[in-house]
């Protein structure tokens, strides 16, 4: 029967807004709902060997503040001993097996953590200065290039930020999903600043 | 408001951190020997310096470890920070 139940992005019910700002302020600025991913959290002692490169597909980061890709999904820094691994094709259960197979020699403890957090991503060359109005970190390229991470806070709410490069500089906002409401609307919000002037719409010089 | 160097995130801001008391506070080699006023004592005394002050930290809205701070209760300025826990040495913050 669970067979028959499809997942809904927690997000849904702001896909339009989403897509009717895009519209509006493209290119300076797109927002869309990040795909539906599994993920599990992973603590293990990080002075240990990583011995997940083949059920992960990649290298767990060793770095604060980064993450790197591994197959269909992410391993993102958490803390010095936990990451959180993604993956938009793993099936959850099944996954979280095989990685605590092979973390539970090395006394690492593994959940699944799918339904926790939901994300959205943003794209254009004002994404950095729309989180920026709410959240303190230095967001710059030069300082949060393609492969950070930070857990942080955006206006009240506590976020995962990503920082990714898909043919262009792209943010993922990561967010617990009780607390994604808040942010979208926190984003939808904060945007509006970003709006050009009737009388002032400089469209050209567009190179994201 | 104020920076403070979480020993794994690297500089953050102080409103992602929780403040824990102060820190090293020995716990009673032998809990069942005290009366109620030295329980007490433990529980709730602690040291008010002026000047340098060990505490702990946790970085609520990050990693959210907890880690050793030294505070100047005078100017609110962090002196010094360290990780807790031999088994996980400071990583250098990348920021």
């Amino acid at each position: 029967m669970a067979d028959t139940l499809t997942r809904t992005h927690p997000l849904e019910a702001w896909r339009t807004a989403f897509a009717a700002l895009s519209e509006e302020l493209d290119p300076g600025l797109a927002i869309e709902l990040a795909p539906l991913t599994t993920a599990l959290d992973l603590r293990v002692d990080a002075t240990g060997v990583f011995p997940f490169a083949d059920v992960l597909g990649g290298p767990l980061p060793t770095a604060p503040n980064t993450w790197t890709p591994i197959r269909d999904g992410r391993a993102v820094w958490l803390g010095p001993d936990e990451w959180l691994v993604t993956s938009t094709t793993a099936s959850g259960p099944r996954w979280e097996d095989e990685v605590r197979a092979v973390a539970g020699p090395h006394r690492g403890a593994v959940v699944d953590v799918s339904a926790q957090r939901t994300g959205v991503r943003l794209r254009g060359r004002d994404a950095r200065e729309l989180l920026s109005f709410g959240c303190a970190l230095d967001l710059r390229p030069a300082s949060f290039p393609a492969g950070s991470c930070a857990q942080t806070l955006l206006g009240q709410s506590g976020v995962l930020l990503l920082a990714d490069d898909d043919g262009g500089p792209a943010l993922d906002v990561v967010v617990r999903a009780s607390f994604a409401g808040y942010v979208a609307g926190w984003l939808l919000d904060a945007a509006e600043e970003l709006r050009p002037l009737p009388h002032n719409s400089d469209q050209e010089g567009d190179e994201t | 408001m104020q920076l403070i160097l979480c020993p794994h995130c690297g500089p953050r801001e102080e409103t992602e951190f929780c403040y824990g008391g102060e820190a090293g506070v020995p716990y009673p080699d032998d809990p069942s020997v005290l009366d109620d006023e030295q329980w007490a004592r433990f529980v709730f005394v602690r040291a008010n310096p002026k000047g340098a002050f060990t505490e702990r930290w946790s970085h609520a809205a990050g990693c959210r470890r907890w880690f050793t701070a030294v505070r100047d209760t005078r100017t609110h300025r962090f002196l010094d920070v360290e990780s807790i826990g031999a088994s996980q040495p400071p990583t250098t913050p990348r920021r």
